[in-house]
């Protein structure tokens, strides 16, 4: 089967597992939301499938396969080949995420690089630095990560994703340190690059809302495991496991209006005492 | 009724490098007691100058801070010591805004001291159950509570002195989604229980919908919009606004989100001085937009800072359910 | 192992004795497989502090008792450390000089401390022209090598034991002022500063309850570095003839007396005396890097 195919993935740090069986499928060109919350095991997921655990951690079984070839198991780490062209990831924060050392057009060019592509560096990055909506690439291109915005940052780490047009993308929480208008923007830009060159997509969020706008299935994980999966239709609508619904219902709750300033007497909105379950 | 707090004219410039950054730009505002207010807007936008210039932490450049009709605008802190009782800052990230080195129950009775409470027991025991925490947390730092009871920590300070107005700046940004819902549950209660002032500052607007009646989009230091926060939700006038709303991921919108209205794309060197702000990057801008907009009032209470205010026919917005 | 801030330790199974005790060795046992620095300069330290303490109570032989007949003497049985050109006794000169220069190097390093982290907070806090001026005034005695500037002040006011540690004194008080004053701001822009201001409190309460403590530990871990660093230049000055003299059994002293007499074989007149000074330089610098540690530990 083409695309990216998880299959009983199991992660441990310590003896500990912290993904347990998950079972994840990306088709080309569609985009698979996996939603859960911060220590769910979602980015230590995406990790392994870029064969960029840190060293504590260890596949412990199942295994993951890429365009019909096996590139992780227990045994076998292949990843490092098919980084780059078959795989590639953007990470969260784009400013930390850049070596701030070097110049933009040179990080993209790196890229490159080390794909075996050496020519015509300097005019392919810019076109690349251009297909990520930048305006001015030439001249953007010379510049250090702290000189730009953070969603220009963003953008030019998704330049050196796309770099190699790999099979599939990996994109954990790429706009959750963003401003709202910008994180629009960059999955927008994400969309356009999965509808015009089939490359398939896993966006990973804490923010369900952010996942049902932009995928066509959402995979929910907690505590390491896969709860609930489906389309993004029915996974909204029809929650089944009380973690998905109340992960829906984070986004979804819309209070009374409140056009009235509260009064002074204690017959406030009936909100109830504060829970305290989840401190 | 009057107003318990009002700025008029607010402006705040900061030096950097050669030029000067206009922080926040000629902001009037005012709010009623009891009132909570919301303040939107991306980074850049001053909500968080704003709010430092509201409690005094900072000096406005110009402009004036006026508390129950008493101009507390170049008051020194010796002088301001009645003010700081009343209106009290919430702080984004309470691993920063208390003393790391402080337990729980030093945090909390500070304030207390200082101002020379006596019962300062009774009293810091009522307030954190007011907000909900057990007298357990009271030995521990910050570093070893969840985000969550963090926040709660700071709110409980902040109210210790029973102050009347609460300014919280971005009060959820560093907890999870669901300890969110719980954070404002518990800010909506104490705000109806204690009849509080809230001005709630964050780039969040389920944030602000969940607690503000009222709301203020601001962008590169000044007004774009002001009006009940339903009206802003759902009507936006300002184009800015609209493009702010309708780039706010919905969960309903799969298939029925209109085309996106977008903000135009613009290099950084060519950011506008003068006229509309907001012309460089604005899909609709026009030529009048070069001078200062006018500020149009759309429906009684709800007022925006833009030449197309009132005229735009399509509601790009989000409707409430 | 932490101290919370109102001196209780953090819980754990161990501290529940009601005298602490058993649970005491348990803690220091694990403190010195953590930190081995605090073995090697803690064993030193003390070996170094009871030696000098002792030798300057009782030592041996009078350290200045000059005994022509027994000039010369390698170290043997009745003069460990063998005896000077005086006929003195090494050992006990090198035992008194050790404790003399530990004494001189404290009154350097608490002096430079207390002037240094006092202006640097003063400077730190107040800003504006105090500040600038107090900045010039350390960029100026900074611009010199410390020992060369106390080498300048101790020849211009003279060759006394005060004029030696006013000299080297002066030429630490910048660093720490600098240090002083580092913390000071980055504890200013602090959050939680802020929110002191916000509760009403004062300018000189937030100085001291909020910025002081973040100040004092990297400046304490300064000034006892400094300690070791002042014996050096202190022990320096004198064996260039700069400040203390003869008789006095200083270290520095000592050696420059038996510089001249290596070559002819008698090495041990300033052999023992330079390792004195190497050892105690050693000793307070590894339990300077455990004061450091511990503060890197501490910090949140």
């Amino acid at each position: 089967m083409p695309g990216l195919e998880i299959d009983g993935l199991r992660v441990s740090i310590g003896g500990r597992d912290v993904v347990r069986a998950v079972d994840l499928h990306i088709a080309p060109g569609s985009c698979a939301g996996l939603v859960g919350e911060s220590g769910s095991g979602k980015s230590l997921l995406a990790l392994a499938s870029v064969g960029l655990l840190p060293r504590a951690a260890r596949v412990t079984a199942g295994r993951i396969i890429l365009g019909g070839d096996v590139t992780v198991t227990a045994d076998l780490d292949r990843t490092a080949k098919v980084r780059g062209s078959g795989i590639a990831m953007i990470f969260q924060s784009p400013r930390t995420a850049l070596n701030p050392l070097l110049r933009v057009g040179h990080q993209v060019g790196r890229v490159l690089r080390r794909n075996g592509q050496h020519a015509d560096l300097t005019r392919r990055c810019a076109e690349l630095l251009g297909a990520v909506g930048i305006l001015e690439p030439g001249k953007v291109a010379r510049l250090y990560p702290h000189e730009l915005s953070g969603g220009m940052c963003q953008r030019v780490m998704i330049a050196m994703g796309i770099a190699c047009e790999p099979q599939m993308l990996i994109a954990d929480e790429p706009t959750t340190a963003l401003d709202v208008t910008v994180q629009a923007d960059i999955l927008d830009l994400l969309d356009d690059i999965r509808s015009r060159t089939r490359m398939g997509m896993l966006l990973i969020s804490h923010d369900m809302s952010v996942v049902a706008e932009r995928c066509d299935s959402i995979s929910v994980m907690w505590r390491g495991a896969i709860v609930e999966a489906g389309t993004s239709r029915t996974v909204i609508g029809s929650p089944r496991h009380p973690f998905t619904a109340e992960l829906v219902r984070d986004v979804a709750h819309r209070p009374q209006p409140k056009d009235r300033p509260a009064q002074r007497s204690p017959a406030g909105p009936a909100d109830g005492p504060p829970t305290e379950a989840r401190g | 009724m009057r107003p318990l707090i009002e700025v008029r004219g607010l402006r705040k410039d900061y030096r950097r490098g050669g030029a000067v950054l206009h922080a926040v730009d000629g902001i009037d505002l005012a709010l009623m007691p009891g009132e909570a207010v919301g303040v939107i807007g991306e980074s850049g936008a001053g909500k968080s100058t704003l709010a430092r210039l509201i409690t005094r932490l900072e000096r406005p450049t110009s402009g004036g801070v006026f508390y129950q009709d008493t101009d507390v605008t170049s008051l020194s802190d010796r002088a301001l010591r009645r003010f700081r009782r009343e209106v009290q800052p919430v702080f984004q990230d309470p691993l920063t805004a208390l003393n790391p080195r402080w337990v729980v129950r030093r945090l909390i009775t500070e304030p207390l001291k200082i101002y020379g409470e006596r019962d300062a027991e009774r009293r810091v025991d009522e307030v954190l159950r007011d907000v909900g925490l057990g007298k357990d947390l009271m030995t521990r730092h910050p570093r070893d509570l969840s985000g969550g009871e963090r926040q709660r920590v700071a709110i409980a300070r902040a109210l210790v002195l029973r102050p009347s107005m609460l300014v919280l700046d971005e009060p959820t940004a560093s907890v999870d989604m669901a300890t969110k819902r719980t954070l404002l549950a518990l800010l909506n209660r104490l705000q109806s229980e204690h009849g509080l002032t809230c001005l709630y500052i964050s780039h969040d607007i389920r944030t602000i919908e969940e607690t503000c009646s009222r709301t203020i989009v601001m962008y590169r230091g000044r007004l774009a919009e002001e009006g009940p926060t339903t009206a802003i939700l759902s009507s936006p006038s300002h184009v800015y606004t609209q493009i702010l709303m309708s780039s706010i991921p919905r969960i309903d919108s799969a298939e029925t989100r209109p085309g996106r209205l977008r903000a135009r794309p613009f290099s950084r060197q060519h950011l506008p001085d003068t006229g509309c702000l907001f012309a460089h990057s604005c899909p609709r801008v026009q030529p009048e937009c070069a001078t200062d907009p006018p500020v149009v009032e759309v429906t009684p209470g709800h007022r925006a800072a833009c030449v197309l205010a009132g005229r735009a026919s399509d509601h790009s917005g989000v409707t409430p359910s | 192992m932490d101290l919370t801030d109102d001196g209780r330790t953090r819980g754990r199974p161990d501290d529940a004795g009601p005298a602490g005790g058993p649970g005491r060795s348990a803690r220091l046992r694990s403190e010195l497989k953590r930190h081995p620095s605090l073995v090697a300069g803690g064993a030193l330290a003390a070996a170094t502090m009871i030696v000098a303490v002792a030798g300057h109570l009782a030592p041996p032989h009078n350290p200045l008792a000059i005994n022509p007949g027994h000039s010369l003497a390698p170290p043997g049985p009745g003069h460990w450390f063998g005896t000077d050109q005086f006929g003195r006794d090494v050992f006990s000169r090198v035992l008194y000089g050790l404790g003399l220069d530990v004494v001189i190097g404290l009154i350097v390093a608490a002096l430079a401390f207390a002037v240094g982290s006092m202006a640097g907070l003063v400077s730190g806090y107040l800003g504006g022209w105090i500040d600038d001026i107090v900045m010039r005034v350390a960029d100026l005695l900074m611009s010199f090598p410390s020992f060369l500037l106390a080498l300048s002040i101790a020849v211009v006011l003279g060759n006394t034991v005060r004029n030696v540690i006013i000299a080297v004194t002066i030429a630490y008080v910048p660093y720490l002022l600098r240090l002083t004053r580092g913390s000071v701001l980055a504890a200013r822009g602090a959050d939680y500063v802020l929110g002191a201001r916000a509760v009403g409190a004062s300018r000189s309460r937030v100085m001291t309850l909020h910025i002081l403590p973040n100040v004092v530990g990297p400046a304490m871990v300064q000034a006892t570095l400094m300690l070791g660093w002042a014996i050096l230049d202190v022990s320096g000055l004198s064996f260039l003839g700069v400040g203390i003299q003869p008789p006095s059994p200083e270290l520095g002293v000592q050696v420059a007396q038996g510089a001249s007499y290596i070559t002819s074989g008698q090495w041990w007149i300033s052999v023992f005396p330079g390792a004195a000074i190497i050892l105690a330089v050693l000793a307070i610098n590894f339990l300077g890097d455990y004061a450091d540690d511990k503060l890197r530990g501490q910090g949140s």
